[in-house]
């Protein structure tokens, strides 16, 4: 049994087929990286392995059982923007997540329950290197430093998937490549299984120990919208042979010929 | 020379812009109320401003001779309270009903289309309803301004709950909050300054109701004096009423934004 199991997902909304015939699955602690252009669904397949949205056909299976149909504790998410609690300082965002688990009525803990979950919170401050900020509200931290805030928020609950939804999208190419130390940091650390998806496929192939290529097989001029999307390459790249192999994966898919939207993109 | 348009004033030239318009006002008035005076010394029309303090001086510091009691605090005191007590009861009531409609879709689906009704029916248009239902003394009133905001509140907070970033609600619930969760530790302390904002706003209309339910049925209020002076044009007292009560409206929109800007400084500092 592998750890996560897609079983020929389908996904449409209406007519519009947006993905089709996902066969794939992934072990413990790999680290895939989903790119492919704009509308080829592969943030709606993170939405999907999120809970946000369900499959049309087919079923994802989590270590043997259906995903749950709503986000949960088992699957941790960065979002681009809008994932940290803008009414929270640092501290506060971290440590609200075991103060959902232990005050089911109140919403907030007290006295010796509220320090142990300070003293765990603010490791996982210290390991993104937020702690000169632990008291700052988010609008006064950069846009990486919001990041890191949301990576350790995740970090809290031990998910058995860490999603990322365009994590480093919104960011300055230099703190972009902090930020790729950090998760790479932690993603080895913490034995994670993350899912990542990203327009920039240099990073995709610079974090990914797999990445996934999603793109149309089937096209339809008459009716754009009659075939989804699958995985069209799954490039193993745990290695360092296969890294370099994939570097010549990169200029391929980076010609126009192969791929106008993609190239469009860049510019 | 720069453009208008990107001439700031100096803040000793803003001070002086922002006293103008009350001064030329002011000084407008003593000019044209002189004029009135001096062909009819018995004109009502524009008191000057010895018997505007004249009136003032009778209302609010001489104590009545029958009842013991000083007219114009009394009514004051009448109308804040109901201002206060409908105001309050108000923001409870769409804080809660909008907090739920805009967070819970099964709810929405029942309440919203039905609130959005409700808030289009012209609350002066059932005043007689409320006097009928409520009879003539507080409570009609309060009723009448609950009626008049609450829906108005309700709709407000139900749209500023949607409006909060999905993202948000989502990772929430990856941290593993239940609904109850989101509610009190997400979304009620970031929709708290937007009803304090919600209530600013709603505050105008509320003094709307206040003054024309006490100018229908009372026995005190500042609306109630108002119209009651009325009848003997006394403007001597109706001026000084007026000027009153927008110092109240605006000393509590005043301490209203104090109060969001010192409890929430996170949302008046990240809207920069």
């Amino acid at each position: 049994m592998s750890f996560l199991e897609i079983k020929n997902v389908w996904k449409s909304y209406g007519d519009a087929q947006i993905l089709e015939r996902l066969n794939l699955t992934v072990k413990q602690g790999e680290f895939v990286s989903m790119v492919g252009a704009s509308g080829c669904g592969k943030s709606t397949f993170l939405n999907m392995l999120l809970g946000k949205e369900k499959q049309t056909k087919g079923e994802i299976l989590l270590e043997g059982k259906p995903l749950v149909q709503e986000p949960d504790e088992e699957r941790g998410i960065v979002f681009q923007r809008y994932s940290v609690f803008p009414h929270l300082t640092v501290l506060q965002n971290v440590m609200i997540a075991d103060e959902f688990s232990n005050a089911k009525l109140l919403g907030f803990v007290f006295g010796k329950k509220k320090a142990e979950i300070k003293a765990k919170a603010t490791e996982f401050i210290d390991a993104v290197g937020l702690t000169p900020a632990l008291n700052k509200y988010p609008h006064e931290l950069s846009g990486g430093m919001q990041q890191r805030l949301a990576i350790a928020q995740a970090l809290m609950k031990k998910p058995k998937i860490l999603l990322l939804d365009e994590p480093f999208g919104a960011l300055d190419p230099g703190i972009r490549a902090d930020m790729h130390v950090l998760i790479r940091d932690i993603w080895q650390k913490n034995n994670l299984t993350i899912f990542m998806v990203t327009h920039d496929i240099k990073e995709g192939f610079e974090l990914g120990s797999r990445v996934w290529v999603f793109d149309k097989l089937r096209h339809d001029p008459q009716a754009p919208n009659a075939y989804g999307a699958q995985v069209t390459y799954d490039l193993d790249i745990s290695s360092e042979t296969n890294k370099s192999d994939s570097k010549m994966k990169i200029d391929e898919l980076s010609t126009p010929s192969s791929n106008p939207i993609m190239q469009e993109e860049k510019a | 020379m720069k453009r208008f348009m990107n001439i700031e004033p100096s803040p000793a030239l803003r001070a002086f812009l922002t006293l103008l318009p009350f001064i030329i006002a002011l000084f407008a008035y003593s000019i044209a109320s002189e004029a009135r005076l001096a062909e009819n010394p018995h004109d009502k029309l524009l008191p000057s401003f010895t018997q505007i303090a004249d009136a003032v001086d009778r209302y609010a510091f001489t104590e009545n001779k029958r009842t013991g009691e000083y007219l114009f605090w009394q009514d004051t005191g009448a109308s804040l309270y109901r201002i206060g007590l409908g105001i309050t009861i108000s923001a409870l009531i769409g804080l809660f009903i909008g907090l739920c409609n805009g967070l819970l879709p099964t709810l929405r689906a029942g309440l919203s289309p039905f609130i959005t009704i409700i808030s289009l029916i012209p609350p002066m248009a059932i005043l007689p309803i409320l006097f009928i239902t409520f009879g003539l003394d507080e409570l009609a009133k309060v009723m009448l301004i609950i009626i008049g905001t609450a829906p108005v509140i309700i709709r407000d907070m139900q749209s500023q709950v949607m409006q909060l970033p999905q993202e948000q609600l989502i990772k929430a619930q990856t941290l593993g909050a239940s609904t109850w969760q989101v509610a009190i530790r997400v979304i009620l302390p970031q929709i708290m300054p937007r009803l304090l904002a919600s209530v600013r706003l709603t505050l105008g209309a509320a003094w709307l109701f206040l003054i024309a339910a006490e100018a229908i049925a009372a026995q005190e209020g500042l609306g109630y004096r108002i119209f009651l002076v009325r009848r003997y044009m006394s403007m001597d007292v109706i001026f000084p009423y007026v000027i009153w009560i927008t110092t109240l409206a605006f000393a509590m929109d005043f301490s209203l934004r104090k109060i969001s800007e010192v409890c929430f400084p996170w949302y008046h500092q990240g809207a920069k």
